[in-house]
């Protein structure tokens, strides 16, 4: 899952290392935008619909705070 | 507050979009994104194109005249049967005197006929409609039409990618009348002022008046370019009050009536954008076919008018011959948040026209 996780992230933003990279959101590594786009993918990618009131920044903080947010969501 | 009233309906519904069209691609190079990730948020957001007015000096009156004299022009509706006008607006034609009035005058209405001007944004329809059905209960009150118009392209920022890109104009008329049917109409509208300033147009009020100082251009942490006399919108803050506050309001109103969410054929809500529209069908657990979220993406989000048009563009044929149970929700601007569950259809005219 976490490998999947981080080819979508790298995909929005390729410039850069979500692989070793955390603080997502406060370093400024993902917008807004960015989540609207990154979770739009998630949904796809694992069949799922990420809860609207879990769309929160310190849920994408890092590749394991959005790995929890997926299992939260019924992710396999 | 709690919506419940009986012997009422609505009657007609009109849709009015301006005739002018702009597309996503003509205004992206606008915003300071690559051309891939513009590309990426429009498919989720669903933009496409949208509605605005041509010229700066076409106003909310305007497009409200325009539907007016085709309602009049078509036999659709009486001037002598009007009892009283509401105008719901975030761009009035003055700050004195109230629009309504104007449009009063402007059709040479009797001295009877009570005019109200609102000052209501997202939730402007839901809103319009409570005070329609007030207004109803009082004697000699039988007919009410209500306007809701906003042409609010002018107060946005062509260089700020958070409301430029989303952001229509339009107008609707609303005929709400008595019946004799034993109608059944329930729902609520809640507000917390603490989240006023989420969507604010700072400069152009008694408390910043627009002066040259207001109309220069800043730029955002993000790159967004715009001045104090533009549209300011907080997304996150009210993509979450949304989010809870919406689902939570229906499931009450669905638990202390007659009704269940499988009940209800349509779920016609204000339309802020499709990923907030999809977020919401899944968490109030409906199929995102009774939830139509194809306004932004062909007309913009017109404020208060987009609940019309929702109805008018998807339902128009359906609802002038038969009869649906329908769940009308618009939140933002405020923060306000109201929903009316009621039936819907059989009516005189549904339809949207361009000017």
């Amino acid at each position: 899952m976490k490998n999947q996780i981080i080819e979508i992230l790298n995909g929005i933003r390729p410039e850069f290392d979500f692989g070793t990279e955390t603080n997502f959101i406060s370093q400024g590594m993902l917008d807004s935008f960015d989540l609207i786009t990154l979770v739009t993918e998630l949904d796809e990618a694992f069949g799922i619909s990420i809860d609207g009131t879990d769309i929160l920044p310190e849920n994408f903080e890092s590749v394991d705070a959005i790995e929890a947010l997926l299992k939260k969501n019924g992710a396999q | 507050m709690k919506i419940n009233f009986s012997n009422k309906k609505i009657t007609g519904m009109l849709s009015i979009l301006p005739s002018n069209e702009v597309m996503f691609e003509d205004e992206m190079h606008n915003y300071s994104f690559s051309e891939a990730k513009s590309l990426k948020l429009k498919a989720a957001m669903g933009f496409k194109s949208k509605r605005v007015v041509a010229e700066e000096s076409t106003t909310s009156f305007d497009l409200t005249v325009a539907g007016l004299d085709y309602l009049f022009e078509n036999d659709l509706l009486d001037k002598s049967s009007i009892d009283a006008i509401l105008f719901v607006s975030q761009s009035p034609e003055f700050i004195m005197p109230p629009t309504s009035n104007l449009l009063h005058g402007k059709y040479g209405l009797e001295e009877r006929v009570f005019c109200m001007d609102i000052n209501q944004g997202c939730a402007g329809f839901v809103v319009g409609l409570q005070q329609a059905f007030m207004l109803l209960n009082n004697e000699g009150i039988n007919k009410v039409v209500l306007c809701n118009a906003d042409v609010l392209s002018p107060k946005v920022s062509k260089f700020d990618r958070n409301s430029n890109p989303l952001i229509g104009d339009a107008a609707a008329i609303t005929i709400i009348e008595n019946t004799s049917d034993n109608t059944t109409i329930v729902g609520e509208i809640r507000m917390d002022g603490s989240g006023a300033m989420a969507l604010n147009i700072p400069a152009g009020g008694a408390r910043m008046p627009v002066t040259e100082e207001t109309s220069e251009l800043y730029e955002d942490t993000f790159g967004n370019k715009r001045s104090k006399n533009h549209l300011v919108m907080q997304g996150d803050n009210v993509f979450n009050f949304v989010q809870t506050k919406v689902p939570e309001q229906i499931k009450n109103i669905v638990d202390n009536s007659d009704d269940s969410v499988e009940s209800i054929d349509y779920f016609l809500f204000h339309q802020p954008n499709r990923f907030m529209l999809q977020k919401l069908a899944d968490k109030i657990g409906v199929s995102r076919e009774k939830l139509p979220f194809n306004v932004v993406e062909n007309f913009g989000n017109s404020s208060g008018v987009t609940i019309p048009v929702v109805t008018t563009y998807n339902l128009g044929e359906q609802l002038e011959t038969s009869e649906l149970k329908v769940c009308f929700s618009g939140f933002g601007v405020g923060l306000t948040w109201g929903t009316i569950i009621m039936k819907l259809g059989n009516l005189n005219f549904c339809r949207l026209i361009y000017k």
